[in-house]
């Protein structure tokens, strides 16, 4: 059955863009995998993270300074982004890693506010006008992926979406393995009990550090891939407003589920496309959301979904 | 660059009016930490609530009323305001926080998050972003004062001075009163608290709203100060957080201690190298880190 499910949302994703409009699938894509990158850290470590914004951000500035000016391919810039992303979470890790829970919440919080500021006084990411006209260039030096299809008077800009596809699909392949590796069952042995896994001798710190280093990178792959989607990279995508929705989108989604991030922010995504004639009110609106989940909706919908298939499969099996 | 005496002195001075502030939102963080286990996301939302009660009451209130000439006056907005967002608090913790107490904290702290951006996105529908001013400042705190090495705002003086009793007052109130050793007794062991036949839940809803009623109350005394803007919560709240981290929650001296030199810190740094003013506290934040990982006045879990 999960096979047939995989086949059935690859195909999906493979038509999307014939569908809907491009740009927003491959906004829904970049979003939808810094949610299950997040989801990485808080879902199956435990750890929540306030400072996400920071990899996302900093990588799509990084990347897209480097692919501007100094002609580095798309997919080598969004390689950069990445690791200069894990960098980042590596330094990160180092300083936050021994502390849990609420006072991780808060560094991450700060340490995010520092790259914030840097990145609005410096002078190589423009400021309040961000990094703008990043040219999307030539994959391998050979696919130019700025070119624009049109079919059937629609415009697709099909490299560029199958460019972004295949990255998500490569990143959410490296979370699907790290989940189900020993070292994912060793992660959530962290969470559910910590003492017990040092005791089990497992190295605890080295463990959640390589796991915010990797959720680190892969954000930074998210961010990267989007300044080349919009050609933009800006200070909104480095604000504790990103960290705070990548949050929500994981926990409307589903914490420790593997699509649940997925789906969390396609809704996210959608309902802010939707509303956005709304101005400010949206902010009431994910602020609302937030509350309602975490008072009354904890599970998430595939969290929901998962629990309704668990409970009917005890009741068959008596 | 020429760096006076007068200069350093007066920024010191600015730097402690500021970091009065820190402490009497981080005081309030942690003194609602210590018995509900959360941290308070929306304080700084409650902080900016506090300022716009003085604004509204002042400029809307009477015309609203349908009396035209009435403004609330500061002295009232001083009472007023910590009572209607303390009540607020009160409905938060009874309706909701008191539902979250069995759950994971780190929920507590996403709830919170969340009443924060309703309360700013909400005022930033009606108000400008980039700030109103508060015109009610009483006569008698215009002005200025001769503190012999510079003329000196009295308003400023006043804010300190008002500051730094509420911080001191509330210290002697929770260790130095029996209310108070209720409340640290609370914070030690909560079900051997109520064995003795103490109220816990009732004590907890009312620490609530003791804590958010701060952040209302430096909201009111920041009001005539900085202008009352949606986004002033969000800004201070994010650097009380890394005073509360410098301090540790562990002691209220602590965390006044820390507010109140980090306020000065961030003043020095006004006239050593400006550009980093706003990212002092943050990078003090990582060196304590490195250094003493529990904080200057935490304890080691």
């Amino acid at each position: 059955m999960n096979r047939k499910l995989w086949t059935a949302l690859f195909l999906l994703g493979m038509v999307a863009p014939f569908l809907l409009y491009p740009v927003f699938v491959m906004q829904l894509l970049c979003f939808a995998l810094f949610a299950c990158a997040f989801n990485l850290l808080l879902g199956y470590a435990g750890l929540l993270s306030f400072g996400h914004a920071a990899f996302f951000g900093g990588a799509a500035y990084i990347t897209g300074y480097l692919v501007k000016n100094t002609g580095l391919t798309p997919e080598l810039g969004v390689l950069v982004g990445t690791l200069a992303a894990g960098m980042m979470g590596y330094l990160f890790g180092l300083l936050t890693i021994r502390r849990q829970g609420i006072y991780f919440a808060m560094i991450t919080l700060a340490l995010a506010q520092v790259v914030f500021f840097i990145a609005l006084k410096s002078p190589f990411t423009g400021g309040e006008d961000g990094l703008q006209d990043i040219p999307r260039g030539m994959f391998l030096g050979l696919i130019n992926l700025g070119h624009t299809y049109h079919i059937a008077g629609k415009p697709l800009e099909l490299n560029l979406y199958y460019f972004v596809f295949a990255i998500f699909c490569l990143g959410f392949w490296i979370i699907h393995r790290a989940i189900h590796s020993p070292f994912g069952q060793v992660l959530k042995a962290i969470r559910e009990n910590e003492p017990r896994a040092i005791s089990l001798g497992y190295k605890v710190e080295r463990v959640k550090l390589l796991a915010f280093v990797l959720s680190a990178s892969l954000t930074g792959t998210a961010g990267a891939t989007k300044s080349l989607v919009f050609q933009l990279a800006s200070l909104t995508d480095s604000s504790w407003h990103a960290s705070g929705e990548v949050i929500l989108m994981t926990l409307l989604g589903g914490l420790g589920t593997v699509l649940g991030p997925v789906v969390g922010a396609f809704t996210v995504i959608t309902l802010q496309s939707e509303l956005s004639g709304l101005g400010s009110w949206v902010m009431v609106i994910i602020g609302a959301t937030f509350v309602v989940c975490v008072l009354a909706f904890r599970r998430g919908f595939v969290g929901e979904v998962l629990e309704k298939i668990r409970i009917r499969a005890i009741k068959h099996n008596k | 660059m020429h760096l006076s005496y007068q200069m350093v002195l007066a920024q010191l001075m600015l730097g402690l009016n500021n970091g009065a502030f820190y402490a009497i939102l981080s005081l309030g963080l942690a003194v609602i930490f210590g018995l509900l286990n959360i941290i308070n996301f929306a304080h700084g939302a409650l902080y900016m609530l506090g300022a716009f009660v003085a604004l509204i009451g002042y400029t809307k209130l009477g015309p609203l009323l349908g009396m035209p000439d009435f403004h609330m006056n500061y002295w009232a907005a001083l009472i007023i305001s910590p009572l209607v967002v303390g009540l607020l608090g009160v409905l938060i913790e009874k309706t909701m926080l008191k539902r979250l107490s069995k759950v994971d904290h780190l929920y507590g702290l996403l709830l919170t998050f969340g009443l924060a951006l309703i309360l700013q996105g909400v005022f930033t529908n009606y108000f400008n972003v980039s700030g109103t001013s508060y015109n009610g400042k009483p006569e008698i705190l215009r002005g200025v004062v001769d503190l012999k090495f510079r003329m000196f705002p009295t308003y400023r003086l006043w804010s300190i001075g008002l500051s730094l009793s509420v911080c001191f007052v509330t210290w002697f109130v929770i260790e130095r009163t029996k209310l108070g050793s209720y409340l640290r007794a609370g914070t030690e062991n909560p079900a051997l608290v109520q064995a003795f036949g103490i109220n816990v839940p009732l004590m907890i809803t009312l620490t609530y709203g003791f804590g958010v009623g701060l952040a209302a109350f430096a909201g009111v005394v920041a009001a005539p100060i900085y202008s009352v803007s949606p986004i002033m919560g969000t800004e201070m709240i994010i650097t009380v957080f890394a005073v509360v981290v410098i301090g540790g929650m562990g002691s209220i001296m602590g965390s006044i201690w820390t507010g109140l030199s980090l306020g000065m810190l961030e003043g020095l740094t006004k006239v050593i190298y400006p550009p980093a003013a706003n990212t002092v506290i943050f990078f003090m934040m990582i060196l304590v880190l490195l250094i003493k990982p529990a904080g200057l006045f935490g304890k080691e879990q």
